[in-house]
Parts: C-alpha cells; sequence; structure tokens
C-alpha cells in the first residue's frame, strides 16, 4: 500500500465517521429538542394549567395584573413595597446590578435606600433595616421580601388607607410563608399577593 | 441564630445525596455494562431501532483513538448544526423580533453554538431577549442532552480504559453515549420537569404577557417551554438559563424547594459516579476515598461562602442587619444562594441563583478557586470524575517521588508516558486562563469589557471568565460586559480548550492502561483510606496554589484588603 492509498483510507474513515455522528445527531435532537419538550408539554397543560402559563393572577375585578411569582414595582404608600430591582421589574429582561462589592456605586446605592426607607417608614437609625430592602435582587424580579420587611412597612400602609395597624398586621401574617420544609430557604412575604389582598379587604382606599 | 439554619440547610441537602449515591452509581454502572435494567422492555427496542437507522455497529469495541475521533466529530457536527440554527433563527416558529432584540452576530452565534456543544453553556446573551422557542428547545435543550451524555460517555470510557486487562479497548462511543440519554437524561429529565412545573415552572409557547400592574404600569412577562431546559440543563451539568437571571429567576427556581432539587440534580450522579467507579474498578472503598476528597473541599468552600457572605459589606451604612443581600433573592436567603454558588461552581454548571458579582470579595473567591481546582469536585456530568482522577495520580507520582516508591494506580504503574499526559493534563488549563487573562487586561478590546466595575474587580472579572470557560462551567461575574467580538472569541478559545484539550490526554491515559494487566504489588501506596484522601486534597490545593496565587492576590485579595477601587 502507498502513501496515496492510505491517506484515501484515512479521508473514507473520516467521512464515515462525520456521516455516522451526523445520523445519530439529528436522531438524538428529534428525540430530545421535540418528542421531550413535546411530552413534559402536553402533560403539564393537563396537570399544572395555572403553573404552565406563567401562574398568572388576577385582581378583585378579573383583570390579569401579573404573575405570583414575578414580582412588580409598588411606589403608593398604601402598598408594600418591594425590593429595588436592577432592571425596574422589567420581566422581559431580568437581572442584577451586578455591582462589585467594593464598587462606590452600590454602596452609594444602599445608602439612598437606607435614607429612603427610614424616612418613608419612620425608622429612627437606632433600628437596624433589614438587608433585602436596601439592595437589588439577583433576578431584578423578586417577588419576595423578608418578614421584618414587611413588619416595618405596616404602619404606614395602614395610616395610608386609614385602618388599623393590627388589621393590616393580620394580613401580613397570614400572607407570610414559612421556609420550605421547615429548612430550606428564608421566610418570606409575595408582595403582590399580599397587595392584592388589602385591594380586597378595603377596596381603594 | 441564622447558622443553624444555614447548617440543617447544608445537611439535608448533603443527606439527599448521599442516600441517591450508591443506588445511582450501581445504576449507571449497569447501565454502560449493557446489563439488564428495568427500563429495558421499553427503551431496549428504542435503542436497536436507533442503531439501525443510524447503521451503528452496536459491538464494536473501540481503541481510544477512535473513541476520542468519535467523540469529537460528535462535538464538532453539534457545534455546526447549532450554529446554524442559531443563525437561521428569524426564519423559525417562536421568534418574535418585538422582544429577541439581541442581534445574533456570526461570533456571538459560534460562542454559543461551542459553548453548548462543550456543555460549558456560557452565554454571551440574556436568554429572553435573544433566543426564539424552537433554538432553546431544538438548540439549547438539545444540546444540554447530547453534550451531558458526551461527557458522562468520556467519563465512563476513562474508567473502562483503567480498569481493563490487557483488553486495549475503552468501549463504543455511540453506545455509551445512546444509554446515556436513554436510561439516564431522559427518564430523569421528564419526571424532574414535571416537579418543577408543578412547583411554578412555566412550561408553554404563549407570546410574552403584556399585563397592567396595580399601579397601573405596564409590565411584559416572558414566557416560554422553560421547564423543559430547566431540569437537563442541571442534569447534564450545562447550566445555561432560559432567562438571563438564570438560577435566579423566579420562573427557573420559583421556590426554596426547586432550589434544593435543582442542585440535588447537578450532583447526584457526578457523585455517584465515584461508587460507579468503585464498582467497575472493583475496588469500592477507592471509590468512596474519591468521594470523601470531594466532600472535604466542597464543605470547606460551602462554609467559606456562607461565612463570608453573612457577615456582609463593611463598605455599607452602619444599620442594616442581614449580611450581603445584594444580588441574592430573599426565598433563597444568604444559605441557600451560598449552597448553590459551592455546588454549581464545584460541579461546572453556570446555573447560580444569585449574582456572584456582588458577592463580597471573599465569597467570590471561593466559587473561583472551585473553577481552577479543574471541576474535581463532583464536577462536569462523566469529565468530573476523570478530573479528580487525574489529581489522584498526580499526587500518587508526587508522592511517589517522595519515597522512592514506583507509582501505582489500580495495579498499574506509572510510567514516563503516563507522567507526561497527567502533567499535560494539569498544565493546559493554567496556561489557557493565565495567558488569556494576561492579553484581556492588555489590549483595549479586553479592558473595554470592563463597564460596571473596575479596579482589583475587574481583574476579578476577567479572571473569572477565562476560567469558568476552561472549566465548561458558564457562571459569570456578570458585570463584565462579554457580548463582543473579542470575549466572544476568546472564550471560545478557553471552551474548546477546557473540553477537548482534557478528553483527548484523558482518553489516551485510557487507552495506555487498557493495554496493561493489573498486577498486585506490595509496595505501592494504598489508594484508599484517610491518608490517600489527604494526598488528593493536598495535591489539588498545591497546583492551584501554585499557579494562581499571584493573580489571586491582585484581584479579590487586594479588593478584601481594601486596595484601589
Amino acid at each position: 500500500m502507498n502513501a496515496g492509498d492510505s491517506s484515501r483510507d484515512t479521508t473514507v474513515k473520516l467521512i464515515a465517521l462525520v456521516g455516522r455522528a451526523s445520523a445519530l445527531t439529528v436522531v438524538l435532537l428529534v428525540l430530545c429538542g421535540v418528542v421531550y419538550p413535546a411530552v413534559v408539554f402536553v402533560v403539564a397543560r393537563v396537570v399544572f394549567p395555572v403553573q404552565s402559563h406563567g401562574s398568572l393572577v388576577r385582581d378583585g375585578r378579573g383583570r390579569v395584573v401579573g404573575s405570583s411569582l414575578i414580582g412588580q414595582a409598588f411606589r403608593q404608600p398604601r402598598y408594600f413595597h418591594g425590593r429595588r430591582s436592577a432592571v425596574a421589574y422589567d420581566a422581559a429582561n431580568s437581572g442584577g446590578s451586578n455591582l462589585g462589592p467594593s464598587n462606590p456605586a452600590l454602596t452609594d446605592s444602599v445608602r439612598v435606600a437606607s435614607v429612603r426607607v427610614r424616612a418613608e417608614d419612620g425608622v429612627p437609625v437606632t433600628v437596624s433595616l433589614p438587608a433585602d430592602l436596601v439592595t437589588a435582587s439577583a433576578s431584578g424580579l423578586d417577588p419576595d421580601i423578608s418578614p421584618a420587611s414587611a413588619a416595618l412597612q405596616v404602619d404606614r400602609v395602614a395610616r395610608a388607607r386609614g385602618v388599623a395597624a393590627s388589621a393590616v398586621a393580620s394580613v401580613v401574617a397570614t400572607h407570610t410563608t414559612a421556609r420550605d420544609l421547615g429548612v430550606l430557604g428564608e421566610p418570606r412575604v409575595n408582595v403582590l399577593r399580599l397587595n392584592l389582598a388589602l385591594d380586597s379587604a378595603w377596596g381603594g382606599r | 441564630m441564622g447558622r443553624a439554619v444555614g447548617l440543617r440547610h447544608a445537611a439535608l441537602f448533603l443527606a439527599v445525596v448521599l442516600v441517591l449515591v450508591r443506588p445511582l452509581g450501581l445504576y449507571l454502572a449497569r447501565v454502560f455494562a449493557g446489563e439488564r435494567t428495568w427500563l429495558d422492555p421499553v427503551l431496549g427496542p428504542l435503542e436497536r431501532g436507533i442503531y439501525r437507522l443510524t447503521r451503528i455497529d452496536s459491538a464494536e469495541e473501540m481503541a481510544w483513538t477512535t473513541y476520542a475521533g468519535s467523540f469529537v466529530a460528535f462535538g464538532l457536527v453539534g457545534t455546526l448544526l447549532l450554529y446554524a440554527l442559531l443563525r437561521l433563527q428569524p426564519w423559525l416558529p417562536w421568534f418574535d423580533p418585538a422582544h429577541l432584540t439581541t442581534p445574533m452576530t456570526p461570533d456571538l452565534a459560534a460562542n454559543t453554538a461551542i459553548s453548548f456543544a462543550t456543555t460549558s453553556t456560557w452565554q454571551a446573551y440574556g436568554g429572553e431577549s435573544t433566543m426564539g422557542y424552537t433554538a432553546q428547545l431544538l438548540g439549547l435543550v438539545g444540546q444540554n442532552f447530547l453534550a451531558g451524555a458526551a461527557g458522562l460517555a468520556v467519563g465512563i470510557a476513562f474508567v473502562r480504559g483503567l480498569a481493563a486487562n490487557g483488553t486495549g479497548t475503552v468501549g463504543n462511543f455511540w453506545v455509551d453515549l445512546v444509554r446515556a440519554i436513554l436510561w439516564v437524561l431522559l427518564p430523569l429529565s421528564l419526571i424532574g420537569a414535571l416537579v418543577l412545573v408543578w412547583q411554578g415552572v412555566p412550561m408553554n409557547f404563549d407570546r410574552y404577557a403584556s399585563v397592567t400592574t396595580v399601579e397601573g404600569a405596564s409590565q411584559t412577562l416572558a414566557q416560554g417551554p422553560v421547564a423543559a431546559l430547566e431540569w437537563i440543563k442541571n442534569l447534564g451539568t450545562n447550566g445555561g438559563g432560559f432567562f438571563n437571571a438564570n438560577g435566579a429567576h423566579p420562573y427557573e427556581n420559583p421556590t426554596p424547594l426547586t432550589n434544593l432539587l435543582e442542585l440535588v440534580a447537578i450532583v447526584a450522579v457526578p457523585a455517584g459516579l465515584t461508587v460507579t467507579f468503585g464498582r467497575m474498578t472493583r475496588r469500592p472503598r477507592d471509590g468512596w476515598t474519591l468521594l470523601a476528597a470531594m466532600l472535604v473541599i466542597f464543605l470547606v468552600g460551602l462554609a467559606g461562602i456562607a461565612a463570608a457572605e453573612h457577615r456582609g459589606n463593611p463598605r455599607w451604612p452602619t444599620g442594616i442587619a442581614g449580611g450581603n443581600m445584594e444580588g441574592k433573592e430573599v426565598r433563597f436567603g444568604i444559605d441557600g444562594s451560598a449552597l448553590a454558588a459551592a455546588v454549581t461552581s464545584n460541579a461546572a454548571t453556570g446555573s447560580t441563583n444569585a449574582t456572584p458579582d456582588s458577592f463580597t470579595p471573599l465569597g467570590g473567591l471561593v466559587p473561583l478557586l472551585n473553577m481552577l481546582l479543574g471541576e474535581i469536585v463532583f464536577g462536569g456530568l462523566g469529565t468530573g470524575l476523570s478530573s479528580i482522577v487525574m489529581v489522584a495520580l498526580l499526587g500518587i507520582f508526587i508522592v511517589g517521588l517522595m519515597v522512592g516508591r514506583t507509582p501505582q494506580y489500580l495495579g498499574k504503574s506509572l510510567g514516563p508516558g503516563e507522567v507526561r499526559l497527567i502533567v499535560l493534563y494539569s498544565l493546559i488549563g493554567p496556561a489557557t486562563i493565565l495567558v488569556l487573562t494576561a492579553v484581556a487586561v492588555l489590549v483595549p478590546a479586553g479592558t473595554a469589557g470592563l463597564t460596571t466595575n473596575r479596579g482589583p474587580h475587574g481583574l476579578t472579572e476577567i479572571l473569572y471568565a477565562y476560567t469558568s470557560a476552561f472549566a465548561n462551567n458558564g457562571q459569570a461575574f456578570a458585570g463584565l460586559s462579554a457580548n463582543s467580538p473579542f470575549y466572544n472569541v476568546t472564550t471560545m478559545v478557553a471552551m474548546i480548550l477546557g473540553r477537548f484539550g482534557l478528553a483527548v490526554p484523558a482518553l489516551a491515559l485510557a487507552g495506555m492502561y487498557s493495554r496493561v494487566r493489573a498486577r498486585v504489588d506490595e509496595g505501592a501506596i494504598p489508594t484508599h483510606g484517610v491518608l490517600f484522601a489527604c494526598i488528593i486534597v493536598s495535591a489539588a490545593v498545591l497546583l492551584v496554589a501554585l499557579t494562581f496565587l499571584p493573580v489571586l492576590a491582585l484581584g479579590p485579595v487586594l479588593e478584601q484588603v481594601g486596595g484601589p477601587r
């Protein structure tokens, strides 16, 4: 066998190899990229219709106002406020601030938020603020705040709605979720669900 | 108080993983030995149909060269197909140009194609503003399965070569690949995806939902077949998110329970492979020793991240309680975020549930170190096992030099040829990462990426990018603006070297050992037990410390002690 034959042999082998790889890739892509998602889609639609469509929620009048999993901006005093969002709660463009720990812009943003929260909710400097209320979330869409962050907003919300603080506090309590399985993650309050509950209890007041 | 909860959180995670390790590992050993399993009645005919359709000779036993050639060819075909799919996106179904505004340039498409074909799933784009549903499913979900399975196949072939008794073969790549998908990835993903939907992960082909919020603002909610991607991206140790925020997005990871399950999905199979290793080599204690070494490194790192993040950021004004919550989600808290950072950085999976860029300097140093160790703790699916064995071999070689005994593993001695491959394997990473980082900080196209942070933190961002790309991990200090021709091309180089530059020498070593018969040597160092676990950990740490200490001192360490901003 001369050198030409052996290089032709190698070429033929390579073509056969790539051909086999291509055929198998196409077959496996149909299985994993078409059949598998189709099965998941059909079962999910039938068994979990609400979740599979993004857990959308409606207000008292039946209007879709968001998703119970996705945070949205609240600025009015009669509503509980969520966390800071680096993407202004744009749920088609999620993300965090990505500011590094030594970045002066991060320190400034935390300082400004602390001053704002202390002023809005009348928190004296002797009382610590919960970190989640003065920092931006990772997704920019965090639907939750900590129970401590909810507690310090109760008086303001009650005043704005002209109702008793204890009544607002009890709505907060019923909308506080414990750690999953008692161990996982942190206790939390879903801000959108809480605010919808306030509206349904006291209307537009 | 917070610490006690954190300990219970980590303990529950470890307990779930440790319960799964043995049954999963033994199941994998059966699957790849071609032995009977309870899924055979369904999957057997499907498997044979696939071989008939693609004319694959499932009885062929491959030498390492053929195995490696098939692995590379398969990766190449997958890359080219994905590249074409991404470039043709605008003409495919479910592509909404109103929201998908990131242009799929040739460099971004090439970077993404390489990225998903190498299980790196480095993403220089945001999912919900770039990818149509067809590209997500046929492209990204598809490669999550295919590339994940190919990595698993390489890991199995590696062990087969080590365990072989003079046969000179390491198995059949096509068969390992098909069995990895049919018997392992598909069944686990079907169950996992539906559990995720139950917890709130969407699975639809709806248009993005436009709503008017309670306060009357307008909000657009990205939708999609998220659940189909979410489970396999973790199970295949890929990690590329459906959305930009990845595992932090409430649609990808809606509850602390999904967080736990997704982290278990990342770790369970790679951890189980240590048991598979023990079974295939008939040295179960050697397998457990590998797992013990992994757990030591994992736990030390986890404790470090949690402690640093609980302590918080001393630069912030006083009177803020609760640690460093910047870039973290309330539902996970600091403990859930620290666990995810430790798991994803060790296991070559980019699906962080927080933004590592905003971690404290020491909290961000740990994931970086985990990746620099070479993804040996659990590691990439299949490849993690070969990586930790390579470190074990390096440890044996060093100790052998010190005590003057013939270095030997699994009854096979380490000759000059083997040691050359091990050294090559150990040096490709440092060479790639340090050279690319040096280039990036020296040229304007590199420093142009520092749009968010500067100073030592900027250096860390660049180092993190190349480390993650080479480690085929994919997570990022995302303040770095990486969608530029410079970063798309250079990270692509790192990803290719990290995948094929490691798999080929590993398979070559397996090939060498497959030709050797094992024999008992009374004088050999025992390769199980506490002492050997210490040797593995020391070898790994020594290698990283010697190579990366200078650059780490200029990055995270300088930032921690308060250098220039």
